[in-house]
C-alpha cells in the first residue's frame, strides 16, 4: 500500500474529465497542424496554378495558309529563304520599317521565322486551356475546339520556351518574350546595388563601430527600423517626386547630352529601388558586424591598430559573408518589387533592349502585372510563364544566399 | 543618410500634399466628410478608399491571424526539431514570393473559386474578398514567424511548471505559454496590419478599379494603394490636382504605417525583458 497514491484524485468522474481533456488536447493539436498544412496547401495551390497556366492546349487559326507562300513546310526553310519570302510578300514600306528597327541581315533565323508567322500567315489565337483540362479532359477540349473553331488547329504547347526567354516584347502573346524585361530588371538591380551597398555598409559600420549610445543615434536606429516597414508604394511616390521630377536633368541624362528621354528612366527606377533596399542592407550588415566577436577587435587594438585599421582589416572581412547574404536577399526583394516601378513610370510596351541607364525600361514583375490584367487568356498563359522565370530567378538567389551562409558560417 | 531619406519622404509628401490641401476646392471637411472620390471633377471624399483598404486588411487579418498563430503554436510547441527544420523553409518560401505573383493567384485562382462557391451573381470579377484572402496568405508567414519567435522566447521553466501540475500540452500552450508571449504576438499582429494596409499589387490586380463606397466584400472597390498605382501608371500631368491628390493619399499611408510600426516596436520593447 503506497500512502502517496491516496492523495491523487480518483474515481469515474475524474477519469471521464481526464479523458475529455486529453481528447481536447489532441483535437487542438490536429487543428494547429492543419493550419500549417493549409499554409502548405496554399503554396502548392499557387505553384499548381502557375504550372497549370504555363502549359496546355491552344487553338489558333491561320489567316493565310503557309502553302500560299512556299511549297515546302515552313520549319524546314533556312534563313535566306525566309528572308526572300518576307521581301516578296511584305509591302516595301513595312519591310523598310522592320529593316530600320534592326537590319534584316543581322536577324536570326528564328526571329525571321516568327516574323513570317506574325506578318504573313497572321496567326490568331482563339482560346487556351490549362494543363489539367488538357490532360484529364483531353477529349472534351478537342470536341469543344472542333465545334467552336472548325478551322482552327489545336496544339499542345508550353508557353515557357527558350524562345520566350530571348525574344523581345510583342503585341501578340505567341511571340512575346521576356528578354527586354529581364535586361531591364538586371540593369535596375545593378544600379540599386551600386547605390545602396556602399552607403548601407558605411552606415552600418558607423552605427556599430563609431556611434555612441546617445539619444540621436537611438533615434537613427529606430528610424531605420521604421523605414524598413514603409509601404513600397510610398517609396515609389518619393522616387517620382525626387528622381523623376526634381533631378530630371540628371536622371534623364540631359546633363550628359542624352536628349530623347524624360526622367522615367532605368536610373530613376534603380535609385528608387536602392533607397527602398537601403534599410534592409543596413539592418543585415549591422547584424553581421554585431556577430564579429569583441575579442578580435580588442586583440587588434592591443597591437596598436587604429580604429580604421580594426574595421578595415578585421571587422569587415569577418562580417563579409553576412553582409553578402543580406545583399542577396535585398537583391531578391528588389527584383520582385512592382509597385514603386509602376509609380516611377516603367513603360509597359518596349521591344528594344535597354542600352544604358538613360533608356526607358520595363521589368519582369511589370510584365507579369501587365499580362495578368489583360482579358485574353493567352496573355494569362504567358504571365504564368513569366512568373515561372521570376520564381526560378528568386529561388536560385535565395538558395545562393543560404549556401553562402552555410559555407562561411563561423563559430567563435 | 536614413534620417535624410525620412526627411525627404516627409518633406516631399508634405509639400505635394500641401499643394493639394492648399488648392481652393479642397478642405479638410470635404476630405474626411464626404464619400465620393473623383478629384478630376471636384469630389474629394477619402472614405471610399479608406473603407476598402480597411475591409481588405480586415479580411487579411481574419485569415492570417488564426492560421499564423496556430501554425506558430504547432511549430514551437508540438513539432519535433526535425519536422520544424523541414516545415519552416516552406513558410519562408511563401514569404519570399513577390506580391505580383500573389496578385495573379488572387485573380486567376481565388476569384474563380469564390465565384464557384457563392455564385456569379453575388461575386464580381474583381472583388475585395479574394484580394483580402490572398493578402492573408501573404502575411501569414510574417505573423507565424514573429509569433513563433515570441513563443520560443518564453522560458522553459514556465512550461515545466505547468506540466508538473498535470496540465496537458494543449493546456500548457494556451493557458501558460500563449499569455506569456502575448506582447510579441500583438507586435506581430500590428506589423501584419501595417503590411496589409501598404500592400499594393494584390489589390491593384484583384480588387478592381474605381473607388466604391461599399462594405460588401464581394464588390469591386479600389484601395488607397491600388488607386495610387492605377492613376500614376497612366499618363499623369505634373501639378494637376490628380497628381497632388496622390501625394495626399501617400502621406496618409505613410503616417498610418509609421504609427503602426512605432506602436509595435513600443510593445516589443516595453514587455520584452520580463523574464530576464
Amino acid at each position: 500500500m503506497n500512502p502517496a497514491r491516496d492523495h491523487y484524485p480518483q474515481g469515474r468522474a475524474f477519469q471521464a474529465e481526464l479523458n475529455a481533456r486529453y481528447r481536447a488536447a489532441s483535437i487542438w493539436q490536429g487543428l494547429f497542424f492543419s493550419a500549417l498544412a493549409l499554409a502548405i496547401l496554399c503554396l502548392s495551390a499557387l505553384l499548381y496554378n502557375v504550372i497549370d497556366g504555363t502549359f496546355g492546349y491552344v487553338a489558333y487559326e491561320y489567316k493565310h495558309d503557309p502553302s500560299e507562300f512556299t511549297p515546302r513546310p515552313l520549319d524546314t526553310l533556312n534563313k535566306q529563304e525566309l528572308l526572300d519570302i518576307l521581301k516578296s510578300n511584305l509591302s516595301s514600306g513595312a519591310f523598310n520599317k522592320l529593316n530600320n528597327e534592326k537590319p534584316m541581315e543581322e536577324r536570326s533565323r528564328s526571329d525571321l521565322y516568327s516574323l513570317v508567322i506574325e506578318r504573313l500567315i497572321q496567326l490568331d489565337t482563339k482560346q487556351t486551356w490549362p494543363l489539367t483540362d488538357s490532360i484529364f479532359r483531353s477529349k472534351a477540349v478537342r470536341a469543344e475546339a472542333a465545334q467552336k473553331y472548325p478551322k482552327a488547329r489545336l496544339e499542345f504547347r508550353s508557353w515557357l520556351t527558350p524562345q520566350f526567354l530571348v525574344s523581345p516584347m510583342s503585341s501578340k502573346a505567341e511571340f512575346a518574350g521576356v528578354r527586354t524585361a529581364i535586361l531591364g530588371s538586371l540593369w535596375m538591380v545593378g544600379i540599386a546595388i551600386l547605390f545602396a551597398l556602399p552607403i548601407g555598409i558605411g552606415a552600418a559600420v558607423y552605427l556599430q563601430e563609431y556611434a555612441d549610445k546617445n539619444f540621436i543615434n537611438r533615434i537613427i536606429q529606430t528610424n531605420i527600423n521604421n523605414l524598413a516597414g514603409v509601404p513600397s508604394i510610398v517609396y515609389g511616390m518619393l522616387g517620382l517626386a525626387i528622381f523623376v521630377r526634381a533631378l530630371e536633368p540628371l536622371t534623364s541624362g540631359s546633363l550628359f547630352g542624352v536628349t530623347d528621354s524624360n526622367g522615367r528612366t532605368i536610373l530613376s527606377a534603380g535609385l528608387t529601388m536602392g533607397v527602398l533596399v537601403l534599410p534592409l542592407i543596413i539592418i543585415n550588415a549591422q547584424e553581421a558586424i554585431k556577430a564579429v566577436p569583441d575579442s578580435l577587435r580588442q586583440a587588434a587594438f592591443g597591437v596598436g591598430a587604429t580604429r580604421w585599421q580594426v574595421v578595415w582589416h578585421h571587422v569587415l572581412p569577418n562580417a563579409l559573408p553576412g553582409i553578402l547574404t543580406g545583399s542577396i536577399l535585398a537583391v531578391s526583394r528588389a527584383i520582385g518589387e512592382t509597385a514603386p516601378l509602376i509609380v516611377v513610370g516603367a513603360s509597359t510596351f518596349i521591344s528594344i533592349d535597354p542600352d544604358g541607364p538613360f533608356s526607358k525600361f520595363t521589368a519582369l514583375p511589370i510584365q507579369i502585372y501587365q499580362w495578368t490584367t489583360r482579358a485574353q487568356s493567352e496573355f494569362h498563359a504567358i504571365a504564368a510563364g513569366a512568373i515561372f522565370v521570376l520564381l526560378a530567378l528568386l529561388l536560385s538567389l535565395n538558395a545562393a544566399a543560404i549556401l553562402l551562409r552555410n559555407r562561411f558560417q563561423r563559430k567563435y | 543618410m536614413s534620417i535624410f531619406i525620412t526627411l525627404a519622404i516627409v518633406y516631399e509628401l508634405g509639400k505635394e500634399a500641401w499643394l493639394f490641401f492648399g488648392s481652393p476646392d479642397v478642405t479638410f471637411a470635404k476630405f474626411f466628410g464626404t464619400t465620393t472620390w473623383q478629384p478630376g471633377i471636384g469630389h474629394f471624399g477619402i472614405w471610399p478608399l479608406v473603407t476598402s483598404t480597411l475591409l481588405t486588411s480586415l479580411i487579411a487579418i481574419c485569415v492570417s491571424l488564426p492560421l499564423g498563430l496556430a501554425a506558430a503554436l504547432f511549430l514551437s510547441e508540438y513539432a519535433s526539431p526535425r519536422a520544424r527544420s523541414a516545415l519552416k523553409p516552406i513558410l519562408e518560401i511563401l514569404a519570399g514570393i513577390p506580391t505580383v505573383v500573389y496578385g495573379y493567384f488572387a485573380l486567376l485562382f481565388m476569384t474563380p473559386l469564390l465565384r464557384n462557391i457563392f455564385g456569379d451573381q453575388t461575386v464580381e470579377v474583381y472583388n475585395m474578398a479574394s484580394a483580402g484572402i490572398v493578402m492573408g496568405i501573404m502575411i501569414l508567414p510574417l505573423i507565424s514567424s514573429m509569433s513563433e519567435d515570441a513563443l520560443s522566447a518564453v522560458p522553459r521553466t514556465l512550461r515545466e511548471g505547468a506540466y508538473a501540475m498535470g496540465a496537458t500540452k494543449f493546456e500548457t500552450s494556451i493557458q501558460v505559454v500563449l499569455p506569456a508571449a502575448l506582447s510579441g504576438i500583438g507586435a506581430a499582429l500590428i506589423i501584419g496590419i501595417s503590411r496589409a494596409v501598404g500592400e499594393t499589387m494584390i489589390v491593384a490586380i484583384a480588387a478592381g478599379a474605381g473607388p466604391n463606397f461599399t462594405f460588401n466584400p464581394f464588390k469591386a472597390a479600389e484601395t488607397m494603394t491600388g488607386h495610387i498605382a492605377r492613376i500614376s501608371g497612366g499618363d499623369l500631368s505634373y501639378n494637376s490636382i490628380d497628381y497632388n491628390s496622390l501625394f495626399a493619399i501617400a502621406l496618409m499611408l505613410f503616417l498610418v504605417t509609421l504609427v503602426l510600426n512605432l506602436v509595435s516596436q513600443w510593445i516589443v520593447n516595453r514587455f520584452r525583458e520580463r523574464y530576464e
